[in-house]
């Protein structure tokens, strides 16, 4: 048995929800190799072939897998799958493009955002925003999956895998990539940040988030969150948003600040480990499950805190 | 350009489920329904791109119970000209949505489909992306902006580090993110209207697609509950406890 999996990467570095994946694929079981299709993404190869348990790296160049282009993606990876039992990516806006693709073009219905492997054929996921967990089993000879990383321990890096150069299809394909607007930042990313301070509506402008929010996070060394009200009104650009549809966190502390606690932003956060809540409405949803809820005015208590820690 | 909507019911965003006792699923009985949040997006973008003179007709279709028929209708009096149902009570997983899709595809020629990113019930997101390789046509995900650019399509998408735009040539799929537009309410008039509305009857047999499903529901069980913890009194208590459990 083998599977294929994914590697989200930066071209110039693997992320760590790569070494995560790779962890659902060894739970899955069989050799696990890891596909690197990028564009001068030598370096993250090489990191990939450090993650323990790999069989190989399949490294591929190529333009249009600068940016991960769905349908290069597709191109490159069906052929592939005649060799593989299963594919696995990462639940990222990345695999969560490509992987419906690929498993169309197979013929199988993707499990998607697995949450844990009980077998070869059975897996648990989230639906209806968290509130229930269903377990299902795929009749599929071969199994499409994408992963929450939030709920695997990365594997380590102290493996030695071979990295195997694979040739890019032809192309042309009906898409091109144009441009990207991304903002780059020194704080933690939020996906894997071991701490999360998020803001929601009660910030009221995009002025008082960064004058509340930042400074906070930083004396944390947290990552950035927001509500999707917050980022709705522009307060936060859309890739803070914790949520159903957003990001899904789970660090060891997220601190909730003017944000009420709709289910679909529970479904973002409620796996951290400790969740503080800062709220001026006791009523507020969020305290429901909060590890340490703090009532007031939240203009008057992050200055305080941040100049406390 | 003609260009198909795919909606979808399921259950209101304001209700919280309930897992039924048995573990075979959601408790949907007596339930308030409504159409998917991203799918009234879809629509929306539909009706825009027609009031901007790109789209020429719009046409919903969705796929589930008679019942979905007011989730059509709800389209067709945002502005969708009319609405096909593809009936069945049976559970269609997105793989079969996506056939069913692309048979409707073949007979009506659109050049362009709009999906939403993801129904808030199942959480799959894959309906678009799979009914985009079937056809073998280019996509545009979690679109937070969509302009026609001559014989393309020029999309903003909403990807973890932030927006990226890509160009696709068409026919083409969108599917829609949050913060595409905000739908429109229907109003009084235009929901008497729409009662007028074409919407053509069919069955996934019609299209010769087997909707057997691939996965089967094991079980659906409630989430582990987190306990509620306690209230602080200041910022110092707060400092306090987080010391105390290593969270600082
Ligand atoms: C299809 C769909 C998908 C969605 N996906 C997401 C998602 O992924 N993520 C997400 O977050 N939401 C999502 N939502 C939206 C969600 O339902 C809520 O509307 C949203 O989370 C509310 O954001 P909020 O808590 O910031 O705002 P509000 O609910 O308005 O809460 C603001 C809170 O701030 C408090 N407050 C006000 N002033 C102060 C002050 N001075 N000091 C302290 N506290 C104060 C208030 O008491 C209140 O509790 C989705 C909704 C739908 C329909
Ligand atoms: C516990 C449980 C109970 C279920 N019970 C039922 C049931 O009683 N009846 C039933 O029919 N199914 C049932 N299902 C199956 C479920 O409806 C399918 O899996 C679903 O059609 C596809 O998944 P999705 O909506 O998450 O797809 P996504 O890929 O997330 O949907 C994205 C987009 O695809 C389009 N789309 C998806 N489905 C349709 C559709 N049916 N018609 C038109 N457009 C669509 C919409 O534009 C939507 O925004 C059940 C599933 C579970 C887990």
């Amino acid at each position: 048995m083998a599977v294929l999996v994914l590697a989200e990467h930066s071209n110039s570095a693997l992320n760590d929800v790569t070494a995560k994946t790779v962890a659902a694929a060894q739970a899955f079981g069989g050799d696990v190799d890891v596909l690197v299709a990028g564009h001068h993404a030598k370096a993250a190869a090489d990191a990939a072939a450090k993650l323990a348990g790999v069989r190989k790296v399949l490294h591929v160049e190529g333009e249009a897998f600068s940016h991960a282009l769905a349908e290069a993606v597709e191109a490159l990876v069906v052929p592939m799958m005649a060799n593989y039992d299963a594919f696995f990516a990462p639940a990222t806006t990345t695999g969560k493009n490509v992987s419906p693709r690929i498993a169309a073009k197979l013929d199988v219905m993707q499990v998607s955002e697995i949450t844990k492997v009980i077998d070869k054929d059975t897996f648990e996921r989230p639906i209806y925003a968290g509130n229930a967990i269903m377990t299902v089993k795929s009749s599929d000879p071969k199994k499409v999956v994408t992963v929450r990383g939030t709920a695997f321990q990365p594997v380590a890096s102290s493996g030695s895998a071979s990295v195997e150069t694979v040739a890019a299809p032809a192309g042309p394909y009906l898409a091109a990539f144009v441009s990207e607007q991304v903002q780059k930042s020194d704080r933690p990313e939020l996906a894997s940040a071991k701490r999360v301070v998020s803001g929601g509506r009660a910030l009221a402008s995009a002025d008082q988030f960064n004058q509340y929010i930042l400074p906070l996070a930083d004396k944390l060394g947290a990552g950035v969150g927001a509500s999707r009200a917050a980022v709705d009104a522009g307060y936060a650009p859309n890739d803070f948003q914790v949520g159903q549809t957003g990001k899904v966190v789970a660090p060891e502390l997220y601190v909730a600040i003017g944000i009420s606690g709709a289910i679909q932003h529970l479904a973002g956060m409620k796996d951290s480990k400790i969740i503080v809540a800062i709220n001026k409405d006791e009523e507020a949803p969020i305290f429901q499950i909060a590890d340490y809820g703090l009532v007031g005015d939240l203009f008057k208590i992050v200055p305080e805190l941040t100049s406390k820690l | 350009m003609k260009v198909l909507v795919p909606v979808k019911r399921v259950i209101d965003p304001n209700v919280r489920p309930r897992v039924k006792a048995d573990g075979s699923g959601v408790d949907l009985a007596n339930i308030k329904m409504a159409m998917n949040p991203f799918c009234e997006i879809s629509v929306e973008e539909a009706v825009r791109l027609k009031e901007k003179g790109v789209v020429t007709e719009i046409v919903i279709v969705s796929i589930g119970p008679a019942q979905a028929q007011e989730t059509i209708r709800i389209g067709l009096a945002m502005g969708g000209d009319r609405g096909i149902l593809v009936q069945t009570d049976a559970a269609v997983e997105p793989l079969a949505v996506a056939k069913i899709l692309a048979k409707i595809v073949e007979a009506e020629q659109p050049q362009l489909v709009i999906t939403g990113k993801q129904a808030i019930d199942d959480d799959s997101n894959q309906t678009g992306q799979m009914l985009a390789a079937l056809l073998g046509w280019p996509q545009g995900t979690f679109a937070s902006g969509v302009t026609k650019d001559g014989d393309k399509l020029s999309v903003t998408r909403e990807v973890d580090g932030g927006l990226q735009t890509v160009s696709l040539n068409l026919p083409a799929v969108v599917t829609t993110d949050l913060r595409l537009n905000e739908p429109r309410f229907a109003s009084l008039p235009n929901i008497m209207k729409a009662k007028k509305k074409p919407i053509d009857m069919k069955t996934p047999a019609d299209y010769g697609v087997d909707v057997a499903p691939r996965l089967t529901i094991v079980k659906v069980a409630e989430p582990k509950k987190r306990e509620a913890g306690e209230k602080v009194a200041d910022v110092d208590a707060l400092i306090a406890k987080l010391k105390s459990v290593g969270a600082i």
